[in-house]
């Protein structure tokens, strides 16, 4: 199990809490006292942790193997949902699960990015990358939502599209496009939320929705930093030194106007709370969804255009 | 057959191209002679120039400078630039970015990676887009991304085709994400085209990767290539560690993503101005008829 530098202290103080606990539920000696004082020492330190968090801690957030996936949220925020699978040209991606399901008062359609919990559940769902049949996936379960008219809700956490050669042969980048290109066509709402890592093509082509959430640890990069940081200095270590350039918070996202809202997470990030997560991410979802509800089906589709047609930093030379 | 070669009419037949030629040559009239990158038989320079830079002996196209494309490709003085205003900026105060946009601007000649415009190609009438790999790496910054997409509002406004060359690495790093919003942005452009119902052309030229590729670039309705251009998502090495077994001779060639179904055609250089026009012929000609 990883720990990371910054949650040792945490760590040692939840070890020697629960030290005591079993001391307490073993030998029956009060130490009321001593646990509440560690708690309040815990509390603090989280605090004072949390408020000093430097991008490249947000990039090990983002990455926490304790982290809640995709279907964790789909499972603690959803009324119901059955996922559907296969892209009907001879594949099934595991890393991406898709499907239908009941959100508060909607009915919705799902598409999320799932990493493994262990070892062997990684390595089946790739890390999260997708290959050119998650995206096509994706792209029947958008189209399935434009026919019964049904929102979208995406999931993003990835940290990149799959790279490797059999990818390549299927036409990974013109998935990534098609995909973008159908979320486009839409006239349905659609609303994404960055959950963990917002790998560059791999995330934005589930996240050309009418509304981005971002969680507040989460990353949104067009780079991974280590890559950034091996063409910049060919040193791959220097990637805290990048995640700072990359300007990947969600903080600098929204402070750019590429997301629209950051969904706080509980003191201590996303893995120690799940549950509470799941439902600060339920009611901004449904939040977005009740305003995007109120547009007109073509109102949306431009609402979306005019989205990212906006997007962009350029001066214009004085003529 | 479109693109076999025989039966297409030649085509330098045009006197502006010699001209432009000349310049060249005059230009570098210290140097007659020049290598080819892959055979590196030493050419010489004015038939080399003549063969708009394809080796007359091994057939390798080197890449050409944005104007060059433009020359070759437009009939004489058609064509009228457009956006030439915009300029980069540096949205995250990148290390280093200033200075490259500096440098870049002051080797290649240009503004930015890509120039667009309007021109005619024998006649019919396109919005054209270039990019130019000589400016920093022909990455898509803001700035291509919003000419791009003036691509496709002016294809729409004036229904018009729109025939973009590519060239280019990727998304542009130093614009950290602002850059990865292009590839949305590019592709909402695309989106909205198609109700012109005016064909999109993508030309694939040495190198056409990434975030380009993995946006308005694959969903043109016809793509052409280059020989021998390198089309692909990921880098070369990063492919071949997240694959099992040895990536093949020709992987993110042209001919590899063609023999995957992902170009339509490979057209060599001095064929691709006819083959554009037979294809604006074919698809803008149903109405005329």
């Amino acid at each position: 199990m990883t720990i990371f530098d910054f949650e040792k202290p945490i760590n040692e103080l939840e070890s020697a809490i629960q030290e005591l606990r079993q001391l307490v539920a073993e030998k029956g000696i009060d130490r009321t006292r001593e646990i509440a004082e560690l708690e309040a020492q815990r509390e603090r330190l989280l605090r004072q942790i949390f408020s000093h968090l430097r991008p490249w801690d947000k990039v090990l957030l983002a990455r926490h193997p304790k982290r809640p996936y995709a279907l964790d949220y789909i499972r603690l925020m959803c009324e119901s949902f059955v996922e559907l699978h296969g892209d009907r040209l001879g594949f099934d991606d595991p890393a991406i699960v898709a499907g239908v399901g009941k959100l508060g008062a909607y009915r919705l359609v799902i598409v999320g990015q799932q990493k493994g919990r262990d070892l062997k559940e990684r390595q089946r769902r790739n890390f999260g990358m997708a290959k050119p049949e998650g995206y096509r996936k994706a792209m029947r379960m958008f189209q399935l939502a434009e026919k019964f008219r049904l929102p979208v809700l995406t999931l993003v956490d990835t940290p990149a599209a799959d790279p490797g050669v059999e990818s390549e042969s299927r036409g990974i980048s013109e998935a990534i496009a098609r995909s973008m290109l159908t979320l486009f066509e839409l006239t349905v709402p659609t609303v994404s939320v960055i959950l963990g890592e917002g790998g560059s093509g791999g995330a934005i082509a589930l996240a050309a929705t009418n509304r981005v959430l971002m969680l507040e640890h989460a990353i949104y990069s067009v780079i991974p930093p280590e890559g950034c940081a091996a063409i910049l200095w060919r040193d791959p270590n220097r990637a805290p030194e990048a995640a700072n350039a990359l300007k990947l918070t969600a903080e600098e996202a929204l402070r750019l106007k590429l997301i629209d809202l950051i969904v706080p997470e509980p003191l201590g990030a996303a893995h120690r709370d799940p549950q509470t997560t799941a439902l600060s991410v339920r009611s901004a979802i449904l939040q977005q969804l009740d305003e995007l509800s109120q547009m007109e089906p073509e109102a949306l589709r431009e609402h979306r255009y005019q989205r990212f047609r906006q997007m962009g930093v350029f001066q214009t030379a004085a003529p | 057959m479109i693109g076999a070669g025989d039966s297409l009419p030649p085509f330098l037949v045009s006197g502006r191209i010699g001209a432009m030629q000349r310049r060249a040559v005059v230009a570098s009239a210290s140097d007659q002679w020049v290598q080819c990158a892959k055979c590196k038989k030493i050419l010489f320079k004015p038939d080399f120039e003549q063969a708009m830079r394809v080796c007359p002996s091994c057939g390798h196209h080197h890449r050409l400078r944005a104007r060059e494309r433009i020359a070759f490709t437009v009939d004489p003085n058609s064509f009228v630039e457009t956006d030439a205003d915009l300029r980069p900026a540096d949205p995250l105060g990148f290390p280093e970015y200033a200075d490259k946009l500096a440098k870049g601007a002051q080797s290649a000649g240009e503004n930015e990676a890509i120039i667009t415009g309007i021109a005619t190609i024998e006649g019919h009438r396109v919005v054209l887009g270039v990019m130019d790999f000589a400016f920093m790496g022909g990455s898509m910054g803001s700035v291509v991304g919003e000419k791009v997409v003036r691509c496709f509002e002016r294809g729409l406004e004036q229904s018009l085709p729109v025939i973009l060359f590519c060239a280019s690495g990727g998304a542009r790093m130093q614009e950290g994400l602002v850059s990865l919003m292009q590839m949305a942005k590019t592709t909402a452009g695309v989106a909205r085209f198609q109700q012109a119902r005016q064909p999109y052309i993508a030309v694939f030229t040495d190198p056409t990767m990434a975030g380009v590729l993995a946006s308005f670039a694959s969903l043109a309705d016809v793509i052409l290539a280059e020989p021998g251009a390198l089309v692909g998502f990921a880098g070369q090495r990063v492919a071949a560690q997240a694959s099992v077994g040895k990536p093949p001779a020709n992987f993110q060639t042209a001919e590899f993503q063609m023999e995957h179904g992902m170009i339509d055609l490979i057209v060599p250089r001095k064929q691709i101005r006819p083959t554009l026009a037979y294809l604006l012929d074919i698809f803008t000609g149903g109405a005329r008829v």
